[in-house]
């Protein structure tokens, strides 16, 4: 049995330690915001936050969860209002949206690190992969966050 | 007498013991020479990359890191991309990700990309540029460090093919280490 918290709620789960923290989420928790992308950690469209540093769930063994506070996208507010969240509807960003769940986590999670953050380091730091190319309204959502969702 | 008889002992001593010290020095200097074929090899380089090379590589061709990965300000990538945000504790065989715990890049005072045998052997013995660590440190840390230890264990990448190991096993060469230590821990020419 392995215990963590969840969205702010604590669960044991009895499951193979190397399962990825994604199959939890989604089909022992039925958590389905979060997404399976390419299964490598290499599109960042599972991401979550453990401990608040973004963690690609697809690839993040259950086992290294014990005793850790996950955040999935269901997690990041209750009412959509968190800025990543707002600016991303004033943006429009999404446009399948398959991403964006992943996307927003991992934007939520550099901004409290860079909280003004330049292109460039917007470039270093969020590699996660939009199959419909929407990445300008990405950054315009970043900057937009980032200043308290006013638009430049 | 007896002044000029131990004159000569002692010149003798004096000129025997730079032949000694040589073949002493001989041995340490090609035994580094043995161990820098591990520190070279891509488990260890790939992340004892230079300031010129400000990010991490991969693979066992040495190409850069995919993704646009950076090196960042404390060595554990960009502020929002983390070495953590990928690499996990331990191996994942199912994606081919790499893990190890505290994976992180090696210091730019470590940085190993680029130099010669001797430099890598200089930069080594030197404490400002080593994590201050006298010669049983050094030892300990090549012996137990978890992310030098991984090297001998790498995993598979995501198509599942073994990642290349250093050229001698992890007993091997720590016995080298020690025995290179012993002989007074000399750098190549």
């Amino acid at each position: 049995m392995i215990t963590f918290r969840i969205n702010g709620r604590s669960i044991d789960v009895d499951a193979d330690p190397d399962t990825p923290l994604l199959w939890i989420i989604r089909e022992q928790l039925g958590l389905t915001g979060t997404k399976y992308g390419c299964g490598i950690a290499a599109c960042g469209a599972c991401t979550v936050h453990v401990d608040g540093i973004a963690a690609r769930s697809c690839s993040f063994p259950l086992s290294d969860a014990a005793g850790r506070e996950v955040t999935t996208i269901e997690g990041l507010s209750h009412d959509r209002s968190h800025p990543v969240q707002k600016a991303w509807i004033d943006h429009q960003v999404p446009q399948c949206g398959y991403c964006q769940s992943g996307m927003i986590m991992a934007v939520a999670a550099f901004l409290q690190e860079t909280p003004k953050p330049s292109d460039a380091d917007i470039d270093a730091a969020i590699t996660n992969i939009c199959r419909c190319g929407t990445y300008e309204r990405i950054r315009e959502a970043i900057h937009a966050a980032s200043e308290g969702g006013k638009s430049r | 007498m007896k002044a000029p008889y131990l004159l000569a002992l002692m010149l003798i001593g004096f000129a025997a013991a730079p032949s000694r010290a040589e073949t002493v020095n001989t041995e340490s200097q090609a035994l580094f020479t043995r161990i820098a074929t591990v520190l070279k090899s891509p488990r260890c380089m790939n992340c004892h990359t230079d300031a010129d090379h400000p990010f991490p590589r991969q693979g066992d061709d040495r190409h850069r890191h995919l993704f646009n990965v950076a090196r960042g300000p404390s060595d554990i990538g960009a502020p929002g991309l983390h070495c953590g945000t990928c690499h996990q504790d331990k191996n994942n065989a199912a994606s081919g990700v790499p893990g190890a715990p505290g994976w992180r890049l090696a210091p730019l005072s470590m940085a190993w990309e680029g130099l010669s045998d001797r430099e890598i052997c200089r930069e080594l013995l030197d404490p400002t540029r080593n994590g201050q660590r006298n010669a049983a440190a050094l030892a300990d840390h090549f012996a137990h460090e978890a992310l030098v230890a991984w090297a001998w264990s790498p995993g598979t990448d995501h198509n599942g093919r073994a990642r290349a190991t250093p050229p001698m096993t992890h007993d091997e060469f720590n016995r080298m280490v020690e025995r290179w230590l012993a002989t007074g821990a000399a750098c190549p020419e």
